[in-house]
């Protein structure tokens, strides 16, 4: 079985930021330090996601993107506030392999059609961010900010209809809370879709993943929280922090429920207990 | 004048990870479309990402596949990433039927044309060398892992081109090639951490040698 661990990086004007539920971001420095340390940490991908970019309608940061890809040789995923061809270019002249969109897919539709038709499909990722109202599913836009009536699975069927090669599907309620993954949502993409999925919102703890693999079979699973958490208490001995938002990061308070988990743990539990290959 | 490599830009491509690449092992290299650059490149690069017409129609209408067709009569390295492995073949069915370069002999089809849901190979898969046609940049990295994404493959005619397989589900496909001075990659090594960077680092002895 081949799955991937991503470190998925939230970006507001050139941070790091981390938020419960989509919300309260903090900043938590230089993205740039965290990518290189998932990196070296052996990640198989690398996710940057500009929150604020759909927001206030403006593009995605190539200049932060390219200083990443400079010298981390990883593929990378890049979205927020993607919505016309020439963004993509720029985006992927940057350096990331692939692009992801949710906001612009929702509102044209044929935004898709477009960017398989000139990109090629395996460089889209329609990204789902939902949340959970009287057991259905509601896609939302604009980073968890504006609902929308379109429900996962209506939408899920037509995404692959057009040919998208993955999606990435966000629990905004299990969002930065490591209370694990939203095993409804998995239950619903397993019937419904056959295409691979990166399943991301909720973990911090091992046996979230068995819950998960139990039921169904994601292509990867996007992690936030504890990486950045776990990178945070590596360095937080040091009392320097650089950048950042100082009182959160020297209180501490706001992560104490993440415990420290890297990806090689990680990796080498999925290895023995459910036989995942990586590459390292 | 030291020449440069020129990775060849028709608008697509992940070019900036690929300079990025060579520069990390010390090789200098341009993005272009233009003809002098390439022409007086000491090597070729064709990128990767982007659909298989669409490339071939730029290339096309500029009239890079001439010099591209010279530079393999010059015995200039040419290497092709991914798309660019798969544009050095005759033809394509990927969208439409469409030629390719017609440097090696073969086609580029689908993973699956019997089932309606297209299948895409995104993610890391071990190459495993064909011992018997060597590739000596792959030299040590025998069943290593490399980052794939596509979801055409390329059928080769002449076997003994074929340097390394890979499996996506249950398909055994081609993931490089190489005859005499033409190399292709299925797989990204700009993406595939330090076991791709080997392969740059084996391209830069190429040109010391």
């Amino acid at each position: 079985m081949n799955l991937r661990i991503i470190p998925k990086l939230d970006i507001k004007n050139e941070n790091l930021v981390k938020g419960v539920n989509l919300e309260g971001l903090r900043s938590l420095g230089n993205p740039k330090k965290f990518a290189e340390i998932y990196y070296q940490e052996g990640a198989d991908e690398l996710i940057y996601h500009d929150v604020v970019a759909s927001l206030y309608e403006r593009n995605s940061a190539p200049e932060l993107i390219k200083k990443t890809s400079s010298n981390i040789f990883l593929p990378m995923l890049v979205g927020g506030g993607i919505n016309n061809l020439k963004e993509v270019e720029r985006v992927l002249r940057s350096g990331a392999d692939r692009i992801f969109i949710n906001t612009a897919a929702i509102d044209n539709h044929k935004f898709i059609d477009e960017i398989i038709k000139f990109f090629g499909a395996s460089t889209l990722v329609v990204s789902i961010e939902v949340i959970k109202k009287r057991e259905l599913f509601y896609c939302r836009k604009d980073f968890g900010r504006e609902q929308t009536s379109l429900e996962l699975s209506d939408w899920c069927k037509k995404i692959q209809d057009k040919g998208v090669a993955e999606i990435m599907v966000t629990s905004i309620d299990q969002e930065g809370t490591g209370k694990g993954f939203d095993l409804n949502i998995v239950k619903i993409l397993k019937k419904i879709i056959d295409i691979p999925y990166i399943l991301n919102g909720g973990f911090s703890e091992l046996k979230h993943f068995g819950e998960v693999l139990d039921i169904d079979k994601p292509s990867a699973f996007a992690i936030s929280s504890v990486f950045h958490y776990n990178y945070l208490k590596k360095i937080s001995d040091k009392k320097n922090y650089s950048d950042g938002n100082f009182v959160f990061l020297n209180q501490k308070s706001g992560y104490n429920n993440f415990k420290p988990l890297s990806i090689r743990k990680i990796k080498k539990f999925l290895n023995k207990k459910f036989s995942a290959q990586f590459k390292d | 004048m030291k020449s440069k490599i020129a990775i060849i830009d028709y608008g697509m491509g992940n070019t900036f990870s690929i300079q990025s690449a060579l520069k990390n092992v010390g090789l200098e290299s341009v993005i272009t479309f233009k003809e002098m650059e390439i022409i007086n490149s000491k090597a070729i690069i064709l990128p990767g990402v982007g659909a298989f017409p669409k490339a071939m129609e730029k290339i096309k209408k500029k009239k890079i596949d001439k010099i591209i067709l010279q530079a393999n009569r010059d015995n200039k390295m040419i290497i092709g990433i991914c798309l660019g492995m798969q544009l050095l073949f005759e033809k394509s069915y990927e969208n439409v039927t469409t030629k390719g370069l017609g440097l090696l002999k073969g086609k580029v089809v689908n993973f699956n044309n019997d089932n309606k849901i297209k299948k895409f190979n995104v993610g890391w898969n071990k190459i495993n060398l064909n011992f018997k046609n060597k590739d000596q940049n792959l030299k040590k990295l025998d069943k290593k892992y490399m980052y794939f994404i596509h979801s055409y493959q390329v059928i080769v005619n002449e076997k003994n081109i074929e340097t390394s397989t890979s499996k996506f589900d249950s398909v055994t496909f081609t993931s490089s090639v190489k005859k005499k001075n033409i190399i292709g990659y299925q797989f990204h090594p700009e993406k595939s951490s330090k076991n791709g960077l080997l392969i740059y680092k084996s391209i830069k002895k190429l040109f010391s040698s």
